[in-house]
């Protein structure tokens, strides 16, 4: 996947690739644009010039293929939907218009919750989870979707270990079976732990490439600018 | 006490009326449920106040006011949804100047008749009485079309009112759905204008949602819900105003106000009473809570090895 950015206010100048079972960190300040990053490679917002292809084909053509799970923040928790409700809409687009998603998709459904560690419990409310099992609800609606490519934005903000854990296997699961992650992080222990490339990004890329050939305390510092100590 | 039930119905303006509250009772209740789910209940407001003037033009040209109502809800319908379009703040505000403008006009231009004042009662609050069998046909074929469209799409609707980021990242046109979303909310308001009229509109469209989302934490019982609720709403209403004789638009919004307040105080997981009660045993806002799911966050959660391939084609 290659991506050329051009849009005027955020982001300018950003290319990259990435191959399938790549896993790839997008870090950068606050502001720096990684969530415009990340919404417009899911084809969430639209890019000013340049093209975000999957296979030599505009994303345009495969929308579907590619998941994104959103910031908790960006969610309405108070939605009247259970958490099968929640992962089923990963199925709306393979189930076409007008048709509702069937047995089998229930089937996937209930299989992504149980991936998770949540089976048997599709049947609740998303409200009466905790802040990690709703998060782990949204990948596991991004597993039923079936995609090549999953987009996750600060997927682990406040998430504590036992979450952590699970998200690790479910990310290296996902690698090992040829799909392309790209994941906004503010942890940079995260970057280490679960990352095989790593995208530096404050309005334009600062680097791109393998994570250790990018996670270098120079280019943290360039990346951050003054705002951080690096202690290595 | 079965009297009290048949009498009405002796009268064929009151049958009509009946079938009437009962078909727009079922198609706000139904379409309502997205206004308050996707946040549309301004909006829809103004789209009420702004089909005014069509209302009191076609009836000034001796026309049935369905016309002229549904030209200027298709197309403030369209001017709304492109204004919300670049999501500004200050589009708040342009589109209440606009839409009192809109209701301005209908007032001033129906002012210009004499006896006036009879007349804009009638179109202001609906006169569900003066319902004719015509009448009756057209919010039958409105409502079925409504009713058909909204279930074409309820799928992508309930995408969208929960999470339009996703529905955009999956490729679905989701100004184009807001705007049929919006001509349905249109539409809508037109065929209940006869019952409630222009200002009360709204609550028939807002209220039942609500009271069923107080009931239920399911989407399709919460549709069930509303939709009943807006039926009998209508009815109580009709009945009760038939024998108070109080006007029957307002008592109709009254009896379904009624129904909120009461699952307000009494609704098992989000009533007053209910959350009163879990406080006092020591708990807060009981339907973020749940026992078995804290127990589980805290343990460790056995993670069966994810099967190669289960998450993904590709």
């Amino acid at each position: 996947m290659r991506t050329g950015y051009g849009a005027q206010f955020q982001l300018r100048h950003v290319s990259f690739g990435l191959r399938g079972g790549d896993v790839a960190g997008v870090i950068g300040p606050n502001g720096g644009g990684k969530s415009t990053l990340l919404k417009a490679l899911a084809g969430v917002i639209a890019i000013g010039e340049g093209a975000i292809t999957l296979d030599g084909a505009p994303i345009r053509r495969s929308q579907a293929d590619i998941a994104f799970v959103p910031q908790r923040e960006e969610v309405n928790w108070d939605f009247p939907v259970t958490a099968r409700d929640v992962v089923l809409m990963g199925r709306y687009r393979s189930a076409g218009w007008v048709r509702w998603p069937g047995r089998e998709d229930r089937k996937k459904a209930d299989a992504a919750l149980e991936q998770l560690g949540l089976g048997g419990l599709g049947g609740r409310h998303i409200s009466q989870f905790s802040g990690g099992q709703q998060q782990r609800v949204f990948l596991a609606r991004a597993i039923a979707q079936e995609p090549r490519v999953i987009v996750l934005d600060e997927p682990l903000a406040g998430v504590d270990a036992t979450n952590r854990e699970i998200f690790h296997r479910a990310i290296e699961s996902f690698a090992r079976a040829g799909l392309i992650v790209v994941m906004a992080t503010h942890d940079l222990d995260e970057v280490e732990a679960t990352c095989s490339h790593l995208c530096c990004l404050n309005q334009r890329v600062v680097a791109f490439g393998p994570v250790k050939d990018v996670f270098t305390p120079d280019i943290l510092k360039a990346t951050f600018g003054g705002q951080m100590a690096v202690f290595r | 006490m079965f009297d009290v039930l048949t009498d009405p119905w002796s009268y064929p303006f009151m049958q009509n009326a009946f079938l009437e509250v009962t078909l727009v009772g079922l198609v706000c209740g139904l379409v309502g449920c997205f206004v308050v789910l996707r946040g549309l209940s301004f909006i829809g407001d103004a789209l009420a106040h702004a089909v005014f003037p069509g209302v009191v033009l076609s009836y000034l040209a001796g026309r049935s006011i369905l016309i002229g109502a549904f030209a200027f809800g298709v197309l403030t319908a369209l001017g709304v949804g492109i204004m919300s379009r670049s999501r500004r703040v200050s589009e708040d505000s342009a589109i209440g100047v606009i839409f009192a403008a809109f209701f301005a006009l209908g007032v001033v231009l129906i002012s210009r008749q004499a006896g006036f004042k009879r007349d804009l009662g009638a179109l202001l609050f609906g006169n569900v009485l003066g319902v004719s069998v015509n009448d009756l046909w057209a919010t039958v074929i409105i409502g079925a079309l409504v009713l058909l469209v909204l279930f074409v799409f309820l799928k992508e609707f309930v995408l969208i009112a929960f999470d339009e980021t996703m529905a955009r990242s999956l490729g679905y046109p989701v100004f184009a759905l807001d705007l049929v979303l919006l001509l349905l909310v249109a539409a809508t308001i037109v065929v209940s204008l006869q019952t409630v009229g222009n200002i009360l509109i709204l609550a028939l469209i807002v209220t039942p949602p609500a009271t069923a989302r107080l009931l239920t934490e399911s989407l399709s019982r919460m549709l069930m819900l509303s939709g009943a609720l807006g039926v009998v709403s209508g009815i109580v209403g009709l009945y009760v105003s038939y024998y108070q004789d109080t006007a029957a638009g307002g008592t109709i919004v009254l009896v379904a106000t009624g129904f909120f307040i009461l699952a307000l105080v009494f609704a098992p997981n989000h009533g007053l009473l209910s959350s009163r009660w879990q406080e006092r045993r020591g708990r807060h806002h009981v339907h973020h809570y749940h026992p078995a799911t804290e127990g589980l966050d805290g343990e460790a959660v056995s993670l069966a090895e994810p099967e190669q391939g289960a998450g993904a084609n590709g």
